[in-house]
């Protein structure tokens, strides 16, 4: 027996793209406390087993709506549109130019002479662009009728971002390191 | 005249009766044990009033053992059947101890367990036996002067503590005869210890340089509920790091460096020791030494000379500092306080350099030695039950990733480092060639990509699967992980529901079979009787799922309609009737009769609670 049918509910939020994050989170904890098998430790053996399942339900759950990215997937899921993480992305040129251009910045940043501040140029170009993104996928949702196919690119750019962003602070960090 | 009792509003009656409960920090160097009595944390002192343990251990050739002060002292005139600092060997290989140090200090017995064991005169003993000698002796000091058997116990451990690792701790506690409630990861404790007291919000950072291991947590605190955002650290750096390269500095100035002894080496590492305690006061101290009959070397180690030597290790501390940081999210400026646990931050040069690092004056006030078991103390308290309206919840992460070995040699990874646990995730495999009909499962922790550079937890089979194509079968694996940071995998073929299960027991763990001889030959080493025992142990059992069962059932029986009911009633007198008897095997089989004929109830329960727990929420959150 489930708890709850979807994670929205489990946490008694409407379902969509747009929700109050403190509302979660403090819902999360009021959960948590009610179902921790810390609350159990006195409890037979099988009343810890069942609260850790549920905690961990409720932690899933909290983890997937807290991020907008798998909050964003977790929606198209709802809405019976498949994600194939496998699938060719590469089906907007002018995103893949945008990705060919970030990854030769990338590129040129460590060759650089001062490549640190190439970095956190670059750095604040992608935290840019992941804004512009996120307030287009906010609206995409917000449309009567979503365009899940458009929804599925801008989730795909992001990622990118994310990958990018990521690869850029590790070369930070390394070049950080050996200064 | 004796005055009547009346209890304040909105408060029960018939008082909760007072659990004994107690927080165990089971350090490297020095171990303690601390309760809350009267409101109050607090650390329990021995018979000669001092609280803090050393962590050694001694045996002897007729089987005496010796823990804390008096081993300690014979650590230089018999340092082969003295343990000291066994909390490195916790969860490890004999080849992991190999790598760690130049020169093993101990003789390790040919074993054919996983676990290595250490050649004593007393007998060869695995690191989980040596921490529960200690386990054992904070425990009686405990029920001494508390007056009565503990409930349980908080056991805290590095964040950083891999699986192996908890598990060891954990199997030590058993072996010691102690009910865990528990494990708590340090720098959460040390949290606990400071966020009650101040009441604070906001970021926490705790930085936890002990004597063999080092800790960085970063902690967010609100509203009793504190959460581990990011971990990092270091298990096998710390004060003892510190002590060795002084030992060495010593012995290369007396140049003594290829003579030094066993015996010798613990006395310079004795000397260091001292040396640095000193010099957390001093500017600078006086070093002598004995270095052969009659002959001694003196000279002076200044404070400048110690920091230029210890700068390093304080460095190496920084940059799980970095890492920790860059994995919450956050920046320097966003940390609220830096809290300092462990001895080792008392060497003043530590707090600058902690200090410059995160711009900001740390955190001292509570004795960096206590405030982790004063923090278990209070977590022990809540969970016992003795404060029904605290509100305090610790929840705390996974310090490593878990994974599978895929093809090639590569880690698929199943559980991110740093996700909330309890935490449950599943990963769907499949098979590599036409007809096989078997598949391993190889579990691993870590975060490189080559399996050769993770932590091996666990190896099983999954049998069974019917011919197929290659590619075809469907195979599910499933991670959980509870409150205490512990695995059990699972695997499934999806298709034929062929299933395989393992409650992972690390490969340099204690097997279950392991785990009953040492109960056994400990119990006849005491000259206890083996049946009373576990008898006692089941009958303890027998209490707490009598007592769960029954405050269940007054708090929400009107969850059962009558026949629903009977069955649990009829479960739990026989229960009582064989809890009178004495077959501890009867005892047994009447409690699992009870844990299934409330199966359903319990399930029940937990789902109204966690609805009541949203139902304050208005009616129009529900769609």
């Amino acid at each position: 027996m489930e708890p709850s049918s979807n994670h929205f509910k489990l946490f008694g939020l409407e379902i969509g793209f747009d929700i109050d994050e403190q509302l979660l989170a403090q819902r999360y904890r009021e959960l948590q406390r009610t179902a921790h098998p810390d609350r159990y430790v006195s409890a037979t053996d099988r009343e810890r087993r069942l609260a850790v399942q549920r905690a961990a339900e409720i932690n899933d759950a909290f983890q997937i709506l807290r991020e907008p990215l798998s909050r964003a997937r977790y929606l198209l899921e709802l809405n019976g549109v498949g994600w194939d993480a496998e699938r060719n992305t590469a089906t907007d040129p002018a995103f893949l130019m945008e990705q060919m251009e970030l990854r030769e910045t990338l590129h040129e940043a460590r060759a650089a002479r001062e490549p640190l501040p190439s970095i956190d140029r670059l750095l604040a170009d992608i935290s840019e662009r992941v804004g512009g993104a996120m307030a287009e996928l906010r609206e995409l949702f917000a449309a009567e009728a979503p365009d899940f196919e458009r929804i599925k690119v801008n989730i795909d750019k992001q990622q990118f971002l994310r990958r990018l962003q990521r690869q850029a602070e590790e070369l930070e960090e390394e070049l950080l390191g050996a200064a | 005249m004796a005055l009547l009792h009346i209890s304040e509003p909105g408060q029960s009656t018939a008082p909760h009766q007072h659990r004994l409960a107690v927080g165990i920090d089971l350090g490297t160097t020095n171990s303690l044990v601390a309760t809350v009595r009267s409101g109050m944390a607090e650390t329990l002192d021995d018979a000669h009033g001092t609280a803090v343990l050393p962590s050694v251990v001694r045996y002897l050739e007729d089987g005496t053992v010796l823990v804390g002060e008096q081993a300690k002292a014979a650590a230089t005139e018999d340092p082969l059947n003295t343990i000291s600092s066994v909390k490195r060997f916790m969860g490890r290989g004999i080849a992991d101890i190999c790598k760690g140090c130049s020169r093993l200090p101990y003789h390790f017995a040919d074993t054919d367990s996983n676990v290595p064991r250490i050649a004593t005169v007393g007998g060869a003993v695995s690191p989980i036996e040596v921490s529960a000698e200690i386990l054992k002796v904070l425990r009686d000091r405990a029920e001494a002067a508390l007056g009565g058997e503990l409930a349980g116990v908080v056991i805290t451990v590095p964040a950083y503590f891999d699986d192996a690792q908890r598990q060891a701790t954990k199997d030590a506690a058993r072996l010691a005869g102690l009910h865990v409630f528990r494990l708590l990861n340090e720098p959460t404790a040390a949290a606990v210890a400071y966020g009650l007291d101040r009441g604070s919000e906001g970021i926490h950072v705790v930085y936890d340089l002990g004597g063999g291991t080092f800790d960085i947590s970063i902690l967010r605190l609100n509203k009793g509920v504190f959460e581990v955002i990011s971990t990092a650290g270091n298990s096998a750096l710390g004060g003892d790091d510190f002590d060795a390269l002084i030992a060495e500095w010593i012995a290369e100035q007396a140049g003594i460096c290829d003579e030094a002894d066993h015996g010798q080496m613990r006395r310079l590492v004795r000397e260091a020791c001292r040396a640095k305690e000193a010099l957390t006061a001093a500017e600078q101290v006086p070093i002598k030494i004995e270095c052969k009959a009659g002959k001694n070397w003196e000279g002076v180690l200044t404070r400048e000379q110690f920091n230029r030597l210890v700068d390093p290790l304080i460095q190496k501390t920084l940059a799980p500092c970095r890492r920790a940081l860059r994995d919450a999210g956050l920046s320097v400026e966003e940390i609220e306080d830096v809290v300092m646990v462990g001895g080792s931050t008392r060497v003043p040069r530590v707090r600058e350099q902690v200090a410059a690092f995160f711009d900001c004056e740390p955190l001292v006030d509570i004795d960096p030695d206590k405030v982790v078991a004063i923090g278990a103390a209070i977590q022990a308290d809540v969970l016992a039950g003795n404060k029904p309206d605290d509100e305090m919840l610790l929840l705390d992460v996974i310090p490593l990733s878990l994974g599978l070995e895929t093809m090639g040699g590569l880690v698929e990874k199943v559980v991110p480092r740093n996700t909330t646990i309890p935490v449950a995730r599943a990963q769907e495999f499949t098979t590599f060639k036409d007809g096989q009909s078997a598949m391993v499962i190889h579990v691993l922790q870590g975060e490189r990509e080559l399996v050769s550079d993770c932590r091996s937890l666990a190896r099983f089979e999954l049998r069974g699967i019917p011919p197929m194509v290659a590619g075809a079968a469907r195979v599910r694996v499933t991670f959980q992980v509870d409150a205490d940071g512990l695995l059990s995998v699972s695997a499934r073929e999806e298709a034929t529901g062929v299933e395989s299960s393992v409650q992972v027991k690390p490969s340099y763990g204690l097997s279950d079979v392991e785990i009953e001889r040492m109960l056994t030959d400990s119990i006849e080493h005491a000259e206890d009787d083996v049946a009373a025992r576990l008898l006692r142990e089941q009958q303890v059992e027998a209490d707490r799922v009598l007592e769960a069962v029954g405050a269940a059932l007054a708090q929400d029986g009107q969850l059962l309609d009558e026949a629903e009911r009977a069955p649990i009633d009829e479960a739990v007198d026989a229960l009582r009737a064989a809890r009178a008897g004495s077959d501890p095997r009867v005892i047994k089989r009447a409690i699992e009769r009870v844990e299934d004929a409330s199966a359903d109830f319990v399930a029940r329960r937990m789902d109204a609670s966690i609805k009541q727990a949203l139902a304050g929420h208005s009616v129009e959150d529900f769609n």
